[in-house]
């Protein structure tokens, strides 16, 4: 016979003994593992194979007994539940279309190949607040997210918590299942629980009736908790932001105008970082920060806080005081400034706050109506009145503050959190209904909140994870995230988005809107119905509802501005002058309360991106510390990693310390979010449990604490450990002086021009020459590109060990130095990606030639060449390779699989690789410029890091054409080259930072 | 027995020097060219002695080096200029100084391989068996025996008058080495 | 003939009542008849047991992967390419004593050029399993070979780590021909000698055939010569590869030209300081007093000490350039050095690698073994320690402080150091068993040159 017939008669039998000869038997110790190990989607070969087996019945019997018992029923019957419990994940994973129509941000052609990525507008509530952003979908799964360049939240970009919604969308350990008690139920036998909630509160008003959520902008939500108020009126809806404004809110929100502002005073606020405005606030205020436009009018910014912050480390003066002294020294300040509070504090100030004082008021007065001072959310109300009465007295209101209608709804009086455990103690409430809400974790200690709930009979929970209050709940309801389904929000300015679903619920999740239509018996269940309805006099025609889905915000729906904060000025000052006694204290320490820069309130705890991404100052990872500042630790002999118990009112919690630059002497601050038990495989265990020491009644800043070494030590995992530039001019800043008497004060000391001499020959350039310009007078330090990296690059997550080893992979780090001395030194980001040297020093070392330059003037790394020598990464002067010292690519879970970015490879062990410009996005753009046989335009690869960034600091494109924003960026005259006497020629440079002082307060970093 | 049948005549000498002097008159006096004589440590002049012709090692040993250079640095040029050049580093296709280490370490490996080929071709080894092997007391020319053979291919040999010749140099014993 | 050299007052290298029949007697003697005795069958036992943890070591590296080390970014090699660069260098020392003293004539290399060659052979071959585990894809080290390739993939040739590819290969086989070429008259003895048929067989394969003949002795001859020759420029340029794999990068500390003489220097030293940690206890172990004499260890041991002010120099030297040339960089990788957290490093290497030696320049020391050993064996440490200090210094601070971080070994980083030393000495003894560890023909004619014939 030919060779070929021999061929296939040998794959013939090879299929055959590759095919099973009798249908395979269940083993239930396998079952067990794989469920044990089952996280996201499982797959089954069919059901049948597992209900027919009676080792299963036995397994089931044991892990849930209730289950086991429906195995009596009907064959159909249990498969359902079974279902439910396992195969739906299963069955998610062939992930369908979303229900209702979706309407693409850019329409596609119709018949669009499938493998072409297409956006989608839709926002992402954070903390109640809507940010518009647009979501890469790649054939029906949603890979990543942009900003709405429309937007007012976004313009473009996004902060760090709309690029790791996609990994929470995809989180294997979201709840997977209605649970009733510890059992799986359905989605009926919820709607029947609501049902006879609804029956037994029909008698009483709906008195024992309580709703808890977190900040609602929805006006869909509004409007149904509305409703559900008429409908129960004894019932109570009540609103728990654990790192919101729980100050109380003062029915005003306050909308800054950074980009008209030349004096900007903060005081203990994070404005850069604003969980609602930050990434706006941020574009605005680096408008004025940037020489070339500014010229001699750039702003000035001063930030007088307890403990470090991103917006502080912008700061052209940073002062850090204690809460208690910061608010005497507020009160002074307003006195001076004729807006009430304390003429006579000024004299109680030590020399350094007097300079200030002065020098303050000089300045603020000086620029009249284009001056901000701003109080930070951390802040209690009677200083924010302290701030708006400033304002008003510097004329800054209506210029660079104003006032909105509040865009959250604000509850009925005795709607706080602590209201509703006084009244669970009580054992008045019958049923709560906790709406993405997680009390059981985030409760403030002293309400006792764990303990109240067992007086509570019936306790419903809807979450994305069956958290620490989806434990104790009675029932259990997967929520459906905000990229899989229909809602509402409002931006910060009141602007009004329609949130839709990229992708049909992976786990059967629903939303709040579907559970309140079942409570109230609505006739609409669906959710998109019920928001069509909410907007069925705004967007009457469906044309209008296509071009609000379209645009991803509603026009004309930002709030009404007033010129006046609605607030009882008088008596809040009054509150403002008696405020903040006994706490003069100096040998006191005060404990602060922060949200984590990374993991925010703790409802991001089981994402990796966000757990790895180092903190802004710290560059801790993984883990939450109590920031020491540095005489403090000297009193006590503290070092980073020694345990310490804090004890606050009669409450203990052991921490380990982190002595930070710039943290306030007698502050100590401990960031919220960590120690959690019930978050997921990822965020269980890690860090410590600050709630434990929280209290409703000093939320932010709590004054007695006590702080005693223990003896141990605990391991912290930083990415970062040397902080001093040593001298070197890496990271390069001068004043404004400096800047206008030489505008090249940059490049000014450096021994070689630029490029440096070479001894070899210049290689032509190719059509295109991709370079990067980073401005470091804009950068923030937020991290945002490093985890929109991650997200773009399929970059894994290494965990606190091998980030403890040295074995983080992000492509692109911030890296962080501090100048000056270690009480109140100045501190600098510097974010480093690789820097694409012309003359590469790790290619002319790789004896395998894996890594290359191409005729753009890319240095590519090819994975499947490398043998993994490591000599490039030893001999990077940046050091910014990374190298896959294990297997850490997720290759088991599937839903992992589905979110990764199908244009990039997943790099396998033992291989090197980098920062690569997001080639694919070159290439992408190289396909459509060809099939349209044009040049790539300027503007139109734009790498991940760049789209991102808030700060519009990164700029990206082709250095042949001068007229690209990467060519115009590098023809500043603060462009200059990290190393360039090493002669590596790098293609990624920077933009020197330029401060300005102010003279009077001298420029010596304290 | 025939010369035909036969490898040659065996004779042992006490030490280096009878030998030496007994290759030396078999050649002068006796007028044999094929002489052999074996000795368990190379001994100074004994080649000499019977008049071998030179040894060729250090010719092969140059050309080894030469090819094994040679064809390295080709191959370098040809990897890196004509068949794939790319841009490594920004240094020129031919970066003539950094082909050197590769060619310099194959000159030396190439030349020692040709070396030691043409020793043992040129001794004619591998030869893993020799009527001489045949001879029991020859076992001891590995240790301290010292021997001399007249071969019988030798146009001047005969059976009788070589071994008369070879008892008048003085030997320990003359035994035959069946062919 | 006199038993002592004419025209010195040296004493001989061999014994005068040594002859031709008695060197086979003794040396044959081990490998043929000596029973392998307690000593010899401990050591052995405890080299097997280093080998097997070294081959568990290898199988978990090669599923887990090379982050079973403690190596990491900015510290990607450490105890892999140290230990690699200790062994190469280890087997420098003994090419160089064979190879050198052959073209030189040095009568007393015939004692010891066995010893040393063979040597060479097992630490080369020890040190080359480690920069192929080091790699983060070991299956695929043959890369760096250039084979045709329907993709057209080249090695890249402007590479240190590729010459250095080329120089492993080169070394290893030369010095296994050069070991090889010196066994065969003494293959032939041992065939000629082999009570059992089988042994004859099998060293009778290996002698290839081996006869004597004058013409065959001289042939041999001149190619030892070339060998010879060959291998002393071999040493040398082998040795300014590896050097080349650190000081072809730019990072302060690494970035230096005088390396490939410094690493020279470096791998005589540590290469005599083995000979003498193998030869001065294989001397009691196989009775060979009559043969290693001691003036054979003391000229070694001279020769350490040449190599070790050499190598002195050379850390002089640095330290001067860097201080010298005032580069920001290189003083400060210099001052961490000195001061920084891996100083205890560098100033235990200035212990073993420059004070110690000093006592060698007492006649009363190289004459006492003991002390000559002890002293040896804290070479070999501070050669080891001195690479560690070299690589890992530069590395865990360049130019970044941001990138700056520490390298702390793991249990693994260690154990595949024991077990290739425990690969090394199994090789060795297991050798010293089946072949002879001295040159026999090389010793006949010393014996038959300075005792003349035996009577």
């Amino acid at each position: 016979m030919s060779p070929l017939d021999r061929l296939a008669q040998q794959v013939a039998e090879a299929a055959r003994t590759v095919a099973p000869q009798r249908p395979p038997t269940f083993d239930a110790g396998a079952a067990r593992r794989r469920l044990a190990a089952a996280r996201g989607p499982v797959f089954w070969r069919s059901l049948e194979e597992l209900s027919d087996d009676e080792g299963f019945r036995h397994w089931l019997r044991r892990q849930q007994p209730q289950l086991a018992e429906t195995l009596a029923m009907d064959r159909r019957g249990f498969l359902k539940l079974l279902g439910a419990s396992m195969a739906l994940a299963g069955l998610a994973a062939c992930s369908r279309p979303p229900q209702g129509e979706i309407v693409p941000f850019v329409q596609g052609q119709p018949g669009e190949a499938g493998g072409l990525p297409r956006f989608f507008a839709t926002a992402l509530p954070r903390h109640g607040y809507a940010q518009g952003v647009l979501v890469e979908n790649h054939s029906g799964r949603p890979t990543k997210v942009e900003g709405n360049p429309r937007h007012p939240a976004s313009l473009g970009a996004t902060d760090i918590y709309a690029q790791a919604a996609i990994l929470q969308l995809w989180d294997p350990d979201r709840s997977q299942a209605v649970m009733h008690g510890g059992t799986v139920a359905t989605w009926d036998g919820f709607q029947a629980a609501l049902l006879a909630t609804a029956g037994r509160m029909r008698g009483n008003g709906g008195a024992g009736l309580r709703v808890l959520t977190g900040t609602v902008t929805s006006p869909t939500l509004s409007a149904q908790l509305d409703a559900l108020l008429r409908r129960f009126p004894a019932a109570r809806w009540h609103v728990h932001e654990p790192a919101g404004n729980v100050s109380g809110a003062l029915g005003t929100t306050t909308r800054l105008h950074l980009e008209r502002a030349r004096v900007v005073l903060a005081l203990d606020a994070d404005f850069l970082l604003d969980p609602a405005a930050g990434v706006r606030y941020t574009r605005d205020f680096v408008a004025t920060r940037s020489p070339e436009r500014t010229g001699k009018n750039m702003s000035r910014l001063y930030a007088i806080e307890p403990t470090p912050s991103v917006t502080g480390g912008m700061a052209d003066h940073h002062l850090a005081l204690e809460s208690y002294r910061l608010q005497a020294f507020a009160r002074a300040l307003a006195g001076r400034l004729g807006a009430g509070g304390d003429v006579a504090a000024a004299g109680a100030m030590e020399a350094v706050s007097a300079r200030w004082l002065d020098a303050l008021v000089q300045d603020l007065q000086a620029h009249r109506g284009a001056s901000l001072v701003v109080v930070g959310t951390t802040q209690p109300a009677w200083m924010h009145a302290l701030g708006h009465a400033m304002n008003q007295a510097l004329g800054n209101v209506g210029h660079t503050v104003e006032y909105l209608d509040t865009v959250e709804k604000s509850p009925a009086p005795g709607g706080t959190l602590a209201d509703l455990a006084a009244a669970m103690h009580a054992g008045t409430v019958d049923t709560l209904l906790a709406l993405d809400a997680n009390p059981v974790y985030d409760a403030p200690a002293d309400l006792g909140f764990a303990a109240a709930l067992r007086k509570v009979p019936h306790l419903l929970h809807l979450g994305l994870y069956r958290d620490e209050t989806g434990r104790r709940a009675e029932w259990h309801v997967p929520q459906a995230h905000a990229l899989e389904s229909w809602g509402d929000a409002r931006a910060f300015d009141g602007t009004a988005s329609i949130l839709q679903p990229l992708i049909a619920p992976l786990y059967d999740g629903r939303s709040a809107h579907e559970v309140l239509a079942a409570l109230l018996g609505d006739e609409v269940r669906d959710t998109r119905a019920l928001v069509r309805r909410q907007w069925q006099e705004a967007l009457s025609d469906d044309a209008d509802w296509a071009a609000a889905l379209q645009a991803g915000f509603i026009e004309h729906t930002a709030a009404a501005t007033r010129t006046t904060p609605r607030f009882a000025t008088a008596s809040e000052l009054e509150a403002a002058a008696d405020a903040n006694a006994g706490n003069d204290d100096a040998q006191a320490l005060e404990l602060l309360f922060r949200p984590d820069p990374t993991i925010d309130d703790g409802r991001w705890a089981n994402n990796g991106w966000l757990q790895e991404l180092p903190k802004p100052l710290s560059k801790l990872t993984w883990d939450n510390a109590a920031l020491v500042s540095p005489s403090l630790a000297g009193q006590r002999q503290l070092a980073n990693g020694d345990m310490v118990a804090l004890e606050l009112d009669g409450r203990r919690l052991e921490v380990p310390v982190w002595i930070m630059p710039g943290q306030a002497a007698r502050s100590v601050t401990l960031h919220l979010g960590y120690g959690r038990h019930a978050a997921g495989h990822v965020g269980d265990g890690q860090g410590f449990d600050a709630y434990l020491l929280r209290t409703s009644a000093a939320p932010w800043n709590a004054s007695g604490l006590r702080l005693r070494k223990t003896g141990e030590r605990y391991p912290l995992a930083g990415t970062q450990h040397h902080f001093d530039m040593e001298g070197r001019d890496l990271l390069r800043v001068g004043t404004l002086d400096d800047y206008l008497r030489d505008p090249a004060f940059a490049t000014a000391g450096d021994r070689f021009p630029e490029p440096p001499p070479s001894l070899y020959p210049d290689r032509p350039r190719g059509e295109y020459a991709w370079a990067m310009s980073i401005d470091l007078g804009s950068c923030i330090g937020c991290g945002a590109c490093t985890v929109a990296c991650q997200a773009e690059n399929n970059i894994p997550v290494v965990g606190k060990d091998q980030v403890r080893r040295g074995r983080e992979m992000h492509w692109i780090r911030v890296d962080r130095y501090f100048e000056g001395g270690a009480d109140d030194p100045r501190s600098y980001p510097q974010p480093v990606p690789c820097m694409m040297c012309e003359h590469a020093p790790c290619e002319v070392v790789c004896p395998v030639g894996a890594t290359v330059h191409d005729s753009e003037g890319l240095n590519l790394q090819v994975y499947n060449r490398c043998v993994g020598t490591r000599f490039c990464s030893n001999n990077c002067p940046y050091k910014v390779r990374r190298f896959n010292f294990l297997q850490y690519a997720d290759q088991a879970s599937a839903a992992l699989q589905a979110q990764r970015n199908p244009e990039v490879s997943v790099r396998r062990r033992g291989v090197m690789e980098k920062c690569t410009y997001c080639i694919q996005r070159i290439e992408g753009a190289h396909i459509e410029a060809d099939k349209a046989g044009r040049r790539i335009r300027d503007g139109e690869v734009v790498t991940a890091c760049q789209a991102v960034c808030p700060a519009q600091a990164i700029h990206f494109g082709d250095l042949n054409d001068p007229h690209s924003g990467v060519a115009q960026a590098k023809a500043s005259s603060r462009n200059y080259a990290m190393l360039n006497e090493l002669g590596t020629r790098p293609r990624t440079t920077y933009l020197a930072r330029v401060r300005n002082p102010n003279p009077a307060l001298g420029d010596e970093p304290a | 027995m025939s010369a035909s049948s036969m490898y040659g005549l065996l004779a042992e000498f006490a030490d280096a020097g009878q030998l030496r002097g007994a290759a030396l008159r078999a050649r002068r006096e006796g007028h044999y060219v094929r002489i052999e004589a074996y000795s368990p440590f190379p001994i100074d002049g004994l080649a000499e002695a019977l008049a071998a012709p030179r040894v060729h090692v250090p010719f092969w040993t140059l050309l080894g080096g030469i090819c094994g250079g040679g064809s390295t640095y080709l191959l370098e040029w040809y990897s890196a200029v004509i068949d794939y050049p790319v841009n490594v580093g920004g240094r020129p296709d031919f970066s003539w100084p950094a082909f050197v280490p590769a060619a310099l370490e194959m000159t030396i490996l190439w030349a020692v391989l040709f070396g030691v080929a043409a020793m043992l071709i040129g001794n004619g080894l591998p030869r893993l068996h020799h009527p001489l092997f045949g001879v029991p007391a020859f076992d001891r020319a590995s240790d301290d025996g010292f021997f001399l053979v007249l071969r019988a291919d030798d146009p001047r040999f005969d059976a009788r008058d070589c071994r008369a010749f070879l008892e008048s140099l003085g030997p320990l014993s003359v035994s035959e080495v069946p062919g | 003939m006199s038993a002592v050299m004419p025209g010195t007052a040296l004493p001989p290298v061999i014994a005068p009542d040594e002859t031709p029949a008695s060197v086979t007697r003794h040396v044959g003697g081990i490998v043929l008849h000596l029973p392998l005795g307690w000593r010899w069958m401990s050591g052995f036992a405890v080299a097997l047991l280093l080998t097997t943890m070294l081959a568990a070591g290898v199988a978990w590296l090669l599923y887990e992967g090379v982050g079973i080390w403690g190596i990491n970014i900015p510290v990607a090699w450490s105890f892999a390419i140290t230990d690699y660069v200790w062994w190469i260098a280890l087997g420098m020392g003994g090419t160089f004593v064979s190879a050198a003293m052959y073209v030189t004539r040095q009568p007393w290399r015939g004692a010891v050029n066995r010893l040393a060659e063979s040597m060479t052979v097992f630490a080369v071959a020890v040190s080359g399993i480690f920069p192929i585990l080091h790699l983060g894809r070991p299956w695929f080290f043959y890369w760096l070979f250039p084979y045709p390739d329907r993709m057209n993939v080249w090695p890249q040739w402007r590479s240190s780590l590729e010459w250095d590819f080329w120089a492993i290969l080169a070394y290893l086989l030369v010095s296994i021909v050069f070991l090889y070429v010196g066994l065969i008259p003494d293959l032939a003895t041992l065939r000629d000698r082999a009570a059992s048929r089988g042994r004859a067989m099998v060293y009778g394969l290996l002698a290839l055939g081996w006869r004597g003949e004058a013409q065959h002795w001289r042939r041999m001859e001149s190619a030892t010569l070339m060998l010879a020759g060959l291998s002393v420029p071999l040493v040398f340029s082998v040795h300014s590869m590896v050097a080349l794999d650190f000081s072809e990068g730019l990072l302060p500390g690494w970035h230096s030209t005088i390396f490939p003489p410094f690493f020279i220097a470096g791998a005589l030293f540590s290469g005599f300081a083995m000979v003498l940690v193998l030869a001065i206890p294989m001397r009691r172990l196989f009775g060979l007093q009559a043969y290693l004499r001691d003036r054979h260890i003391a000229n070694v041991a001279k020769l350490m000490l040449a190599a070790g002010l050499w190598v002195d120099y050379s850390y002089a030297a640095e330290i001067f350039g860097a201080f010298y040339g005032m580069d920001r960089y290189e003083v400060a990788m210099q001052v961490h050095r000195f001061f920084g957290p891996y100083a205890w490093v560098f100033w235990s290497t200035m212990v073993f690698n420059v004070l110690q030696i000093q006592l060698l320049w007492f006649e009363r020391i190289r004459r006492n073994h003991v002390a000559v050993f002890v002293i040896a064996l804290g070479v070999l440490y501070g050669m080891w320690l001195e690479r560690f200090m070299l690589i890992v210094t530069s590395l865990y601070a360049d130019f970044l402080p941001s990138s700056w971080g520490m390298f702390y070994p793991t249990l693994w980083d260690i154990g595949f150091l024991a077990g290739s030393v425990g690969l090394f000495l199994a090789l060795y003894l297991l050798f010293s068993r089946l072949l002879p560890v001295l040159s026999m023909h090389e010793l006949r004619k010393l014996a038959h040159r300075h005792n003349g014939v035996a009577p």
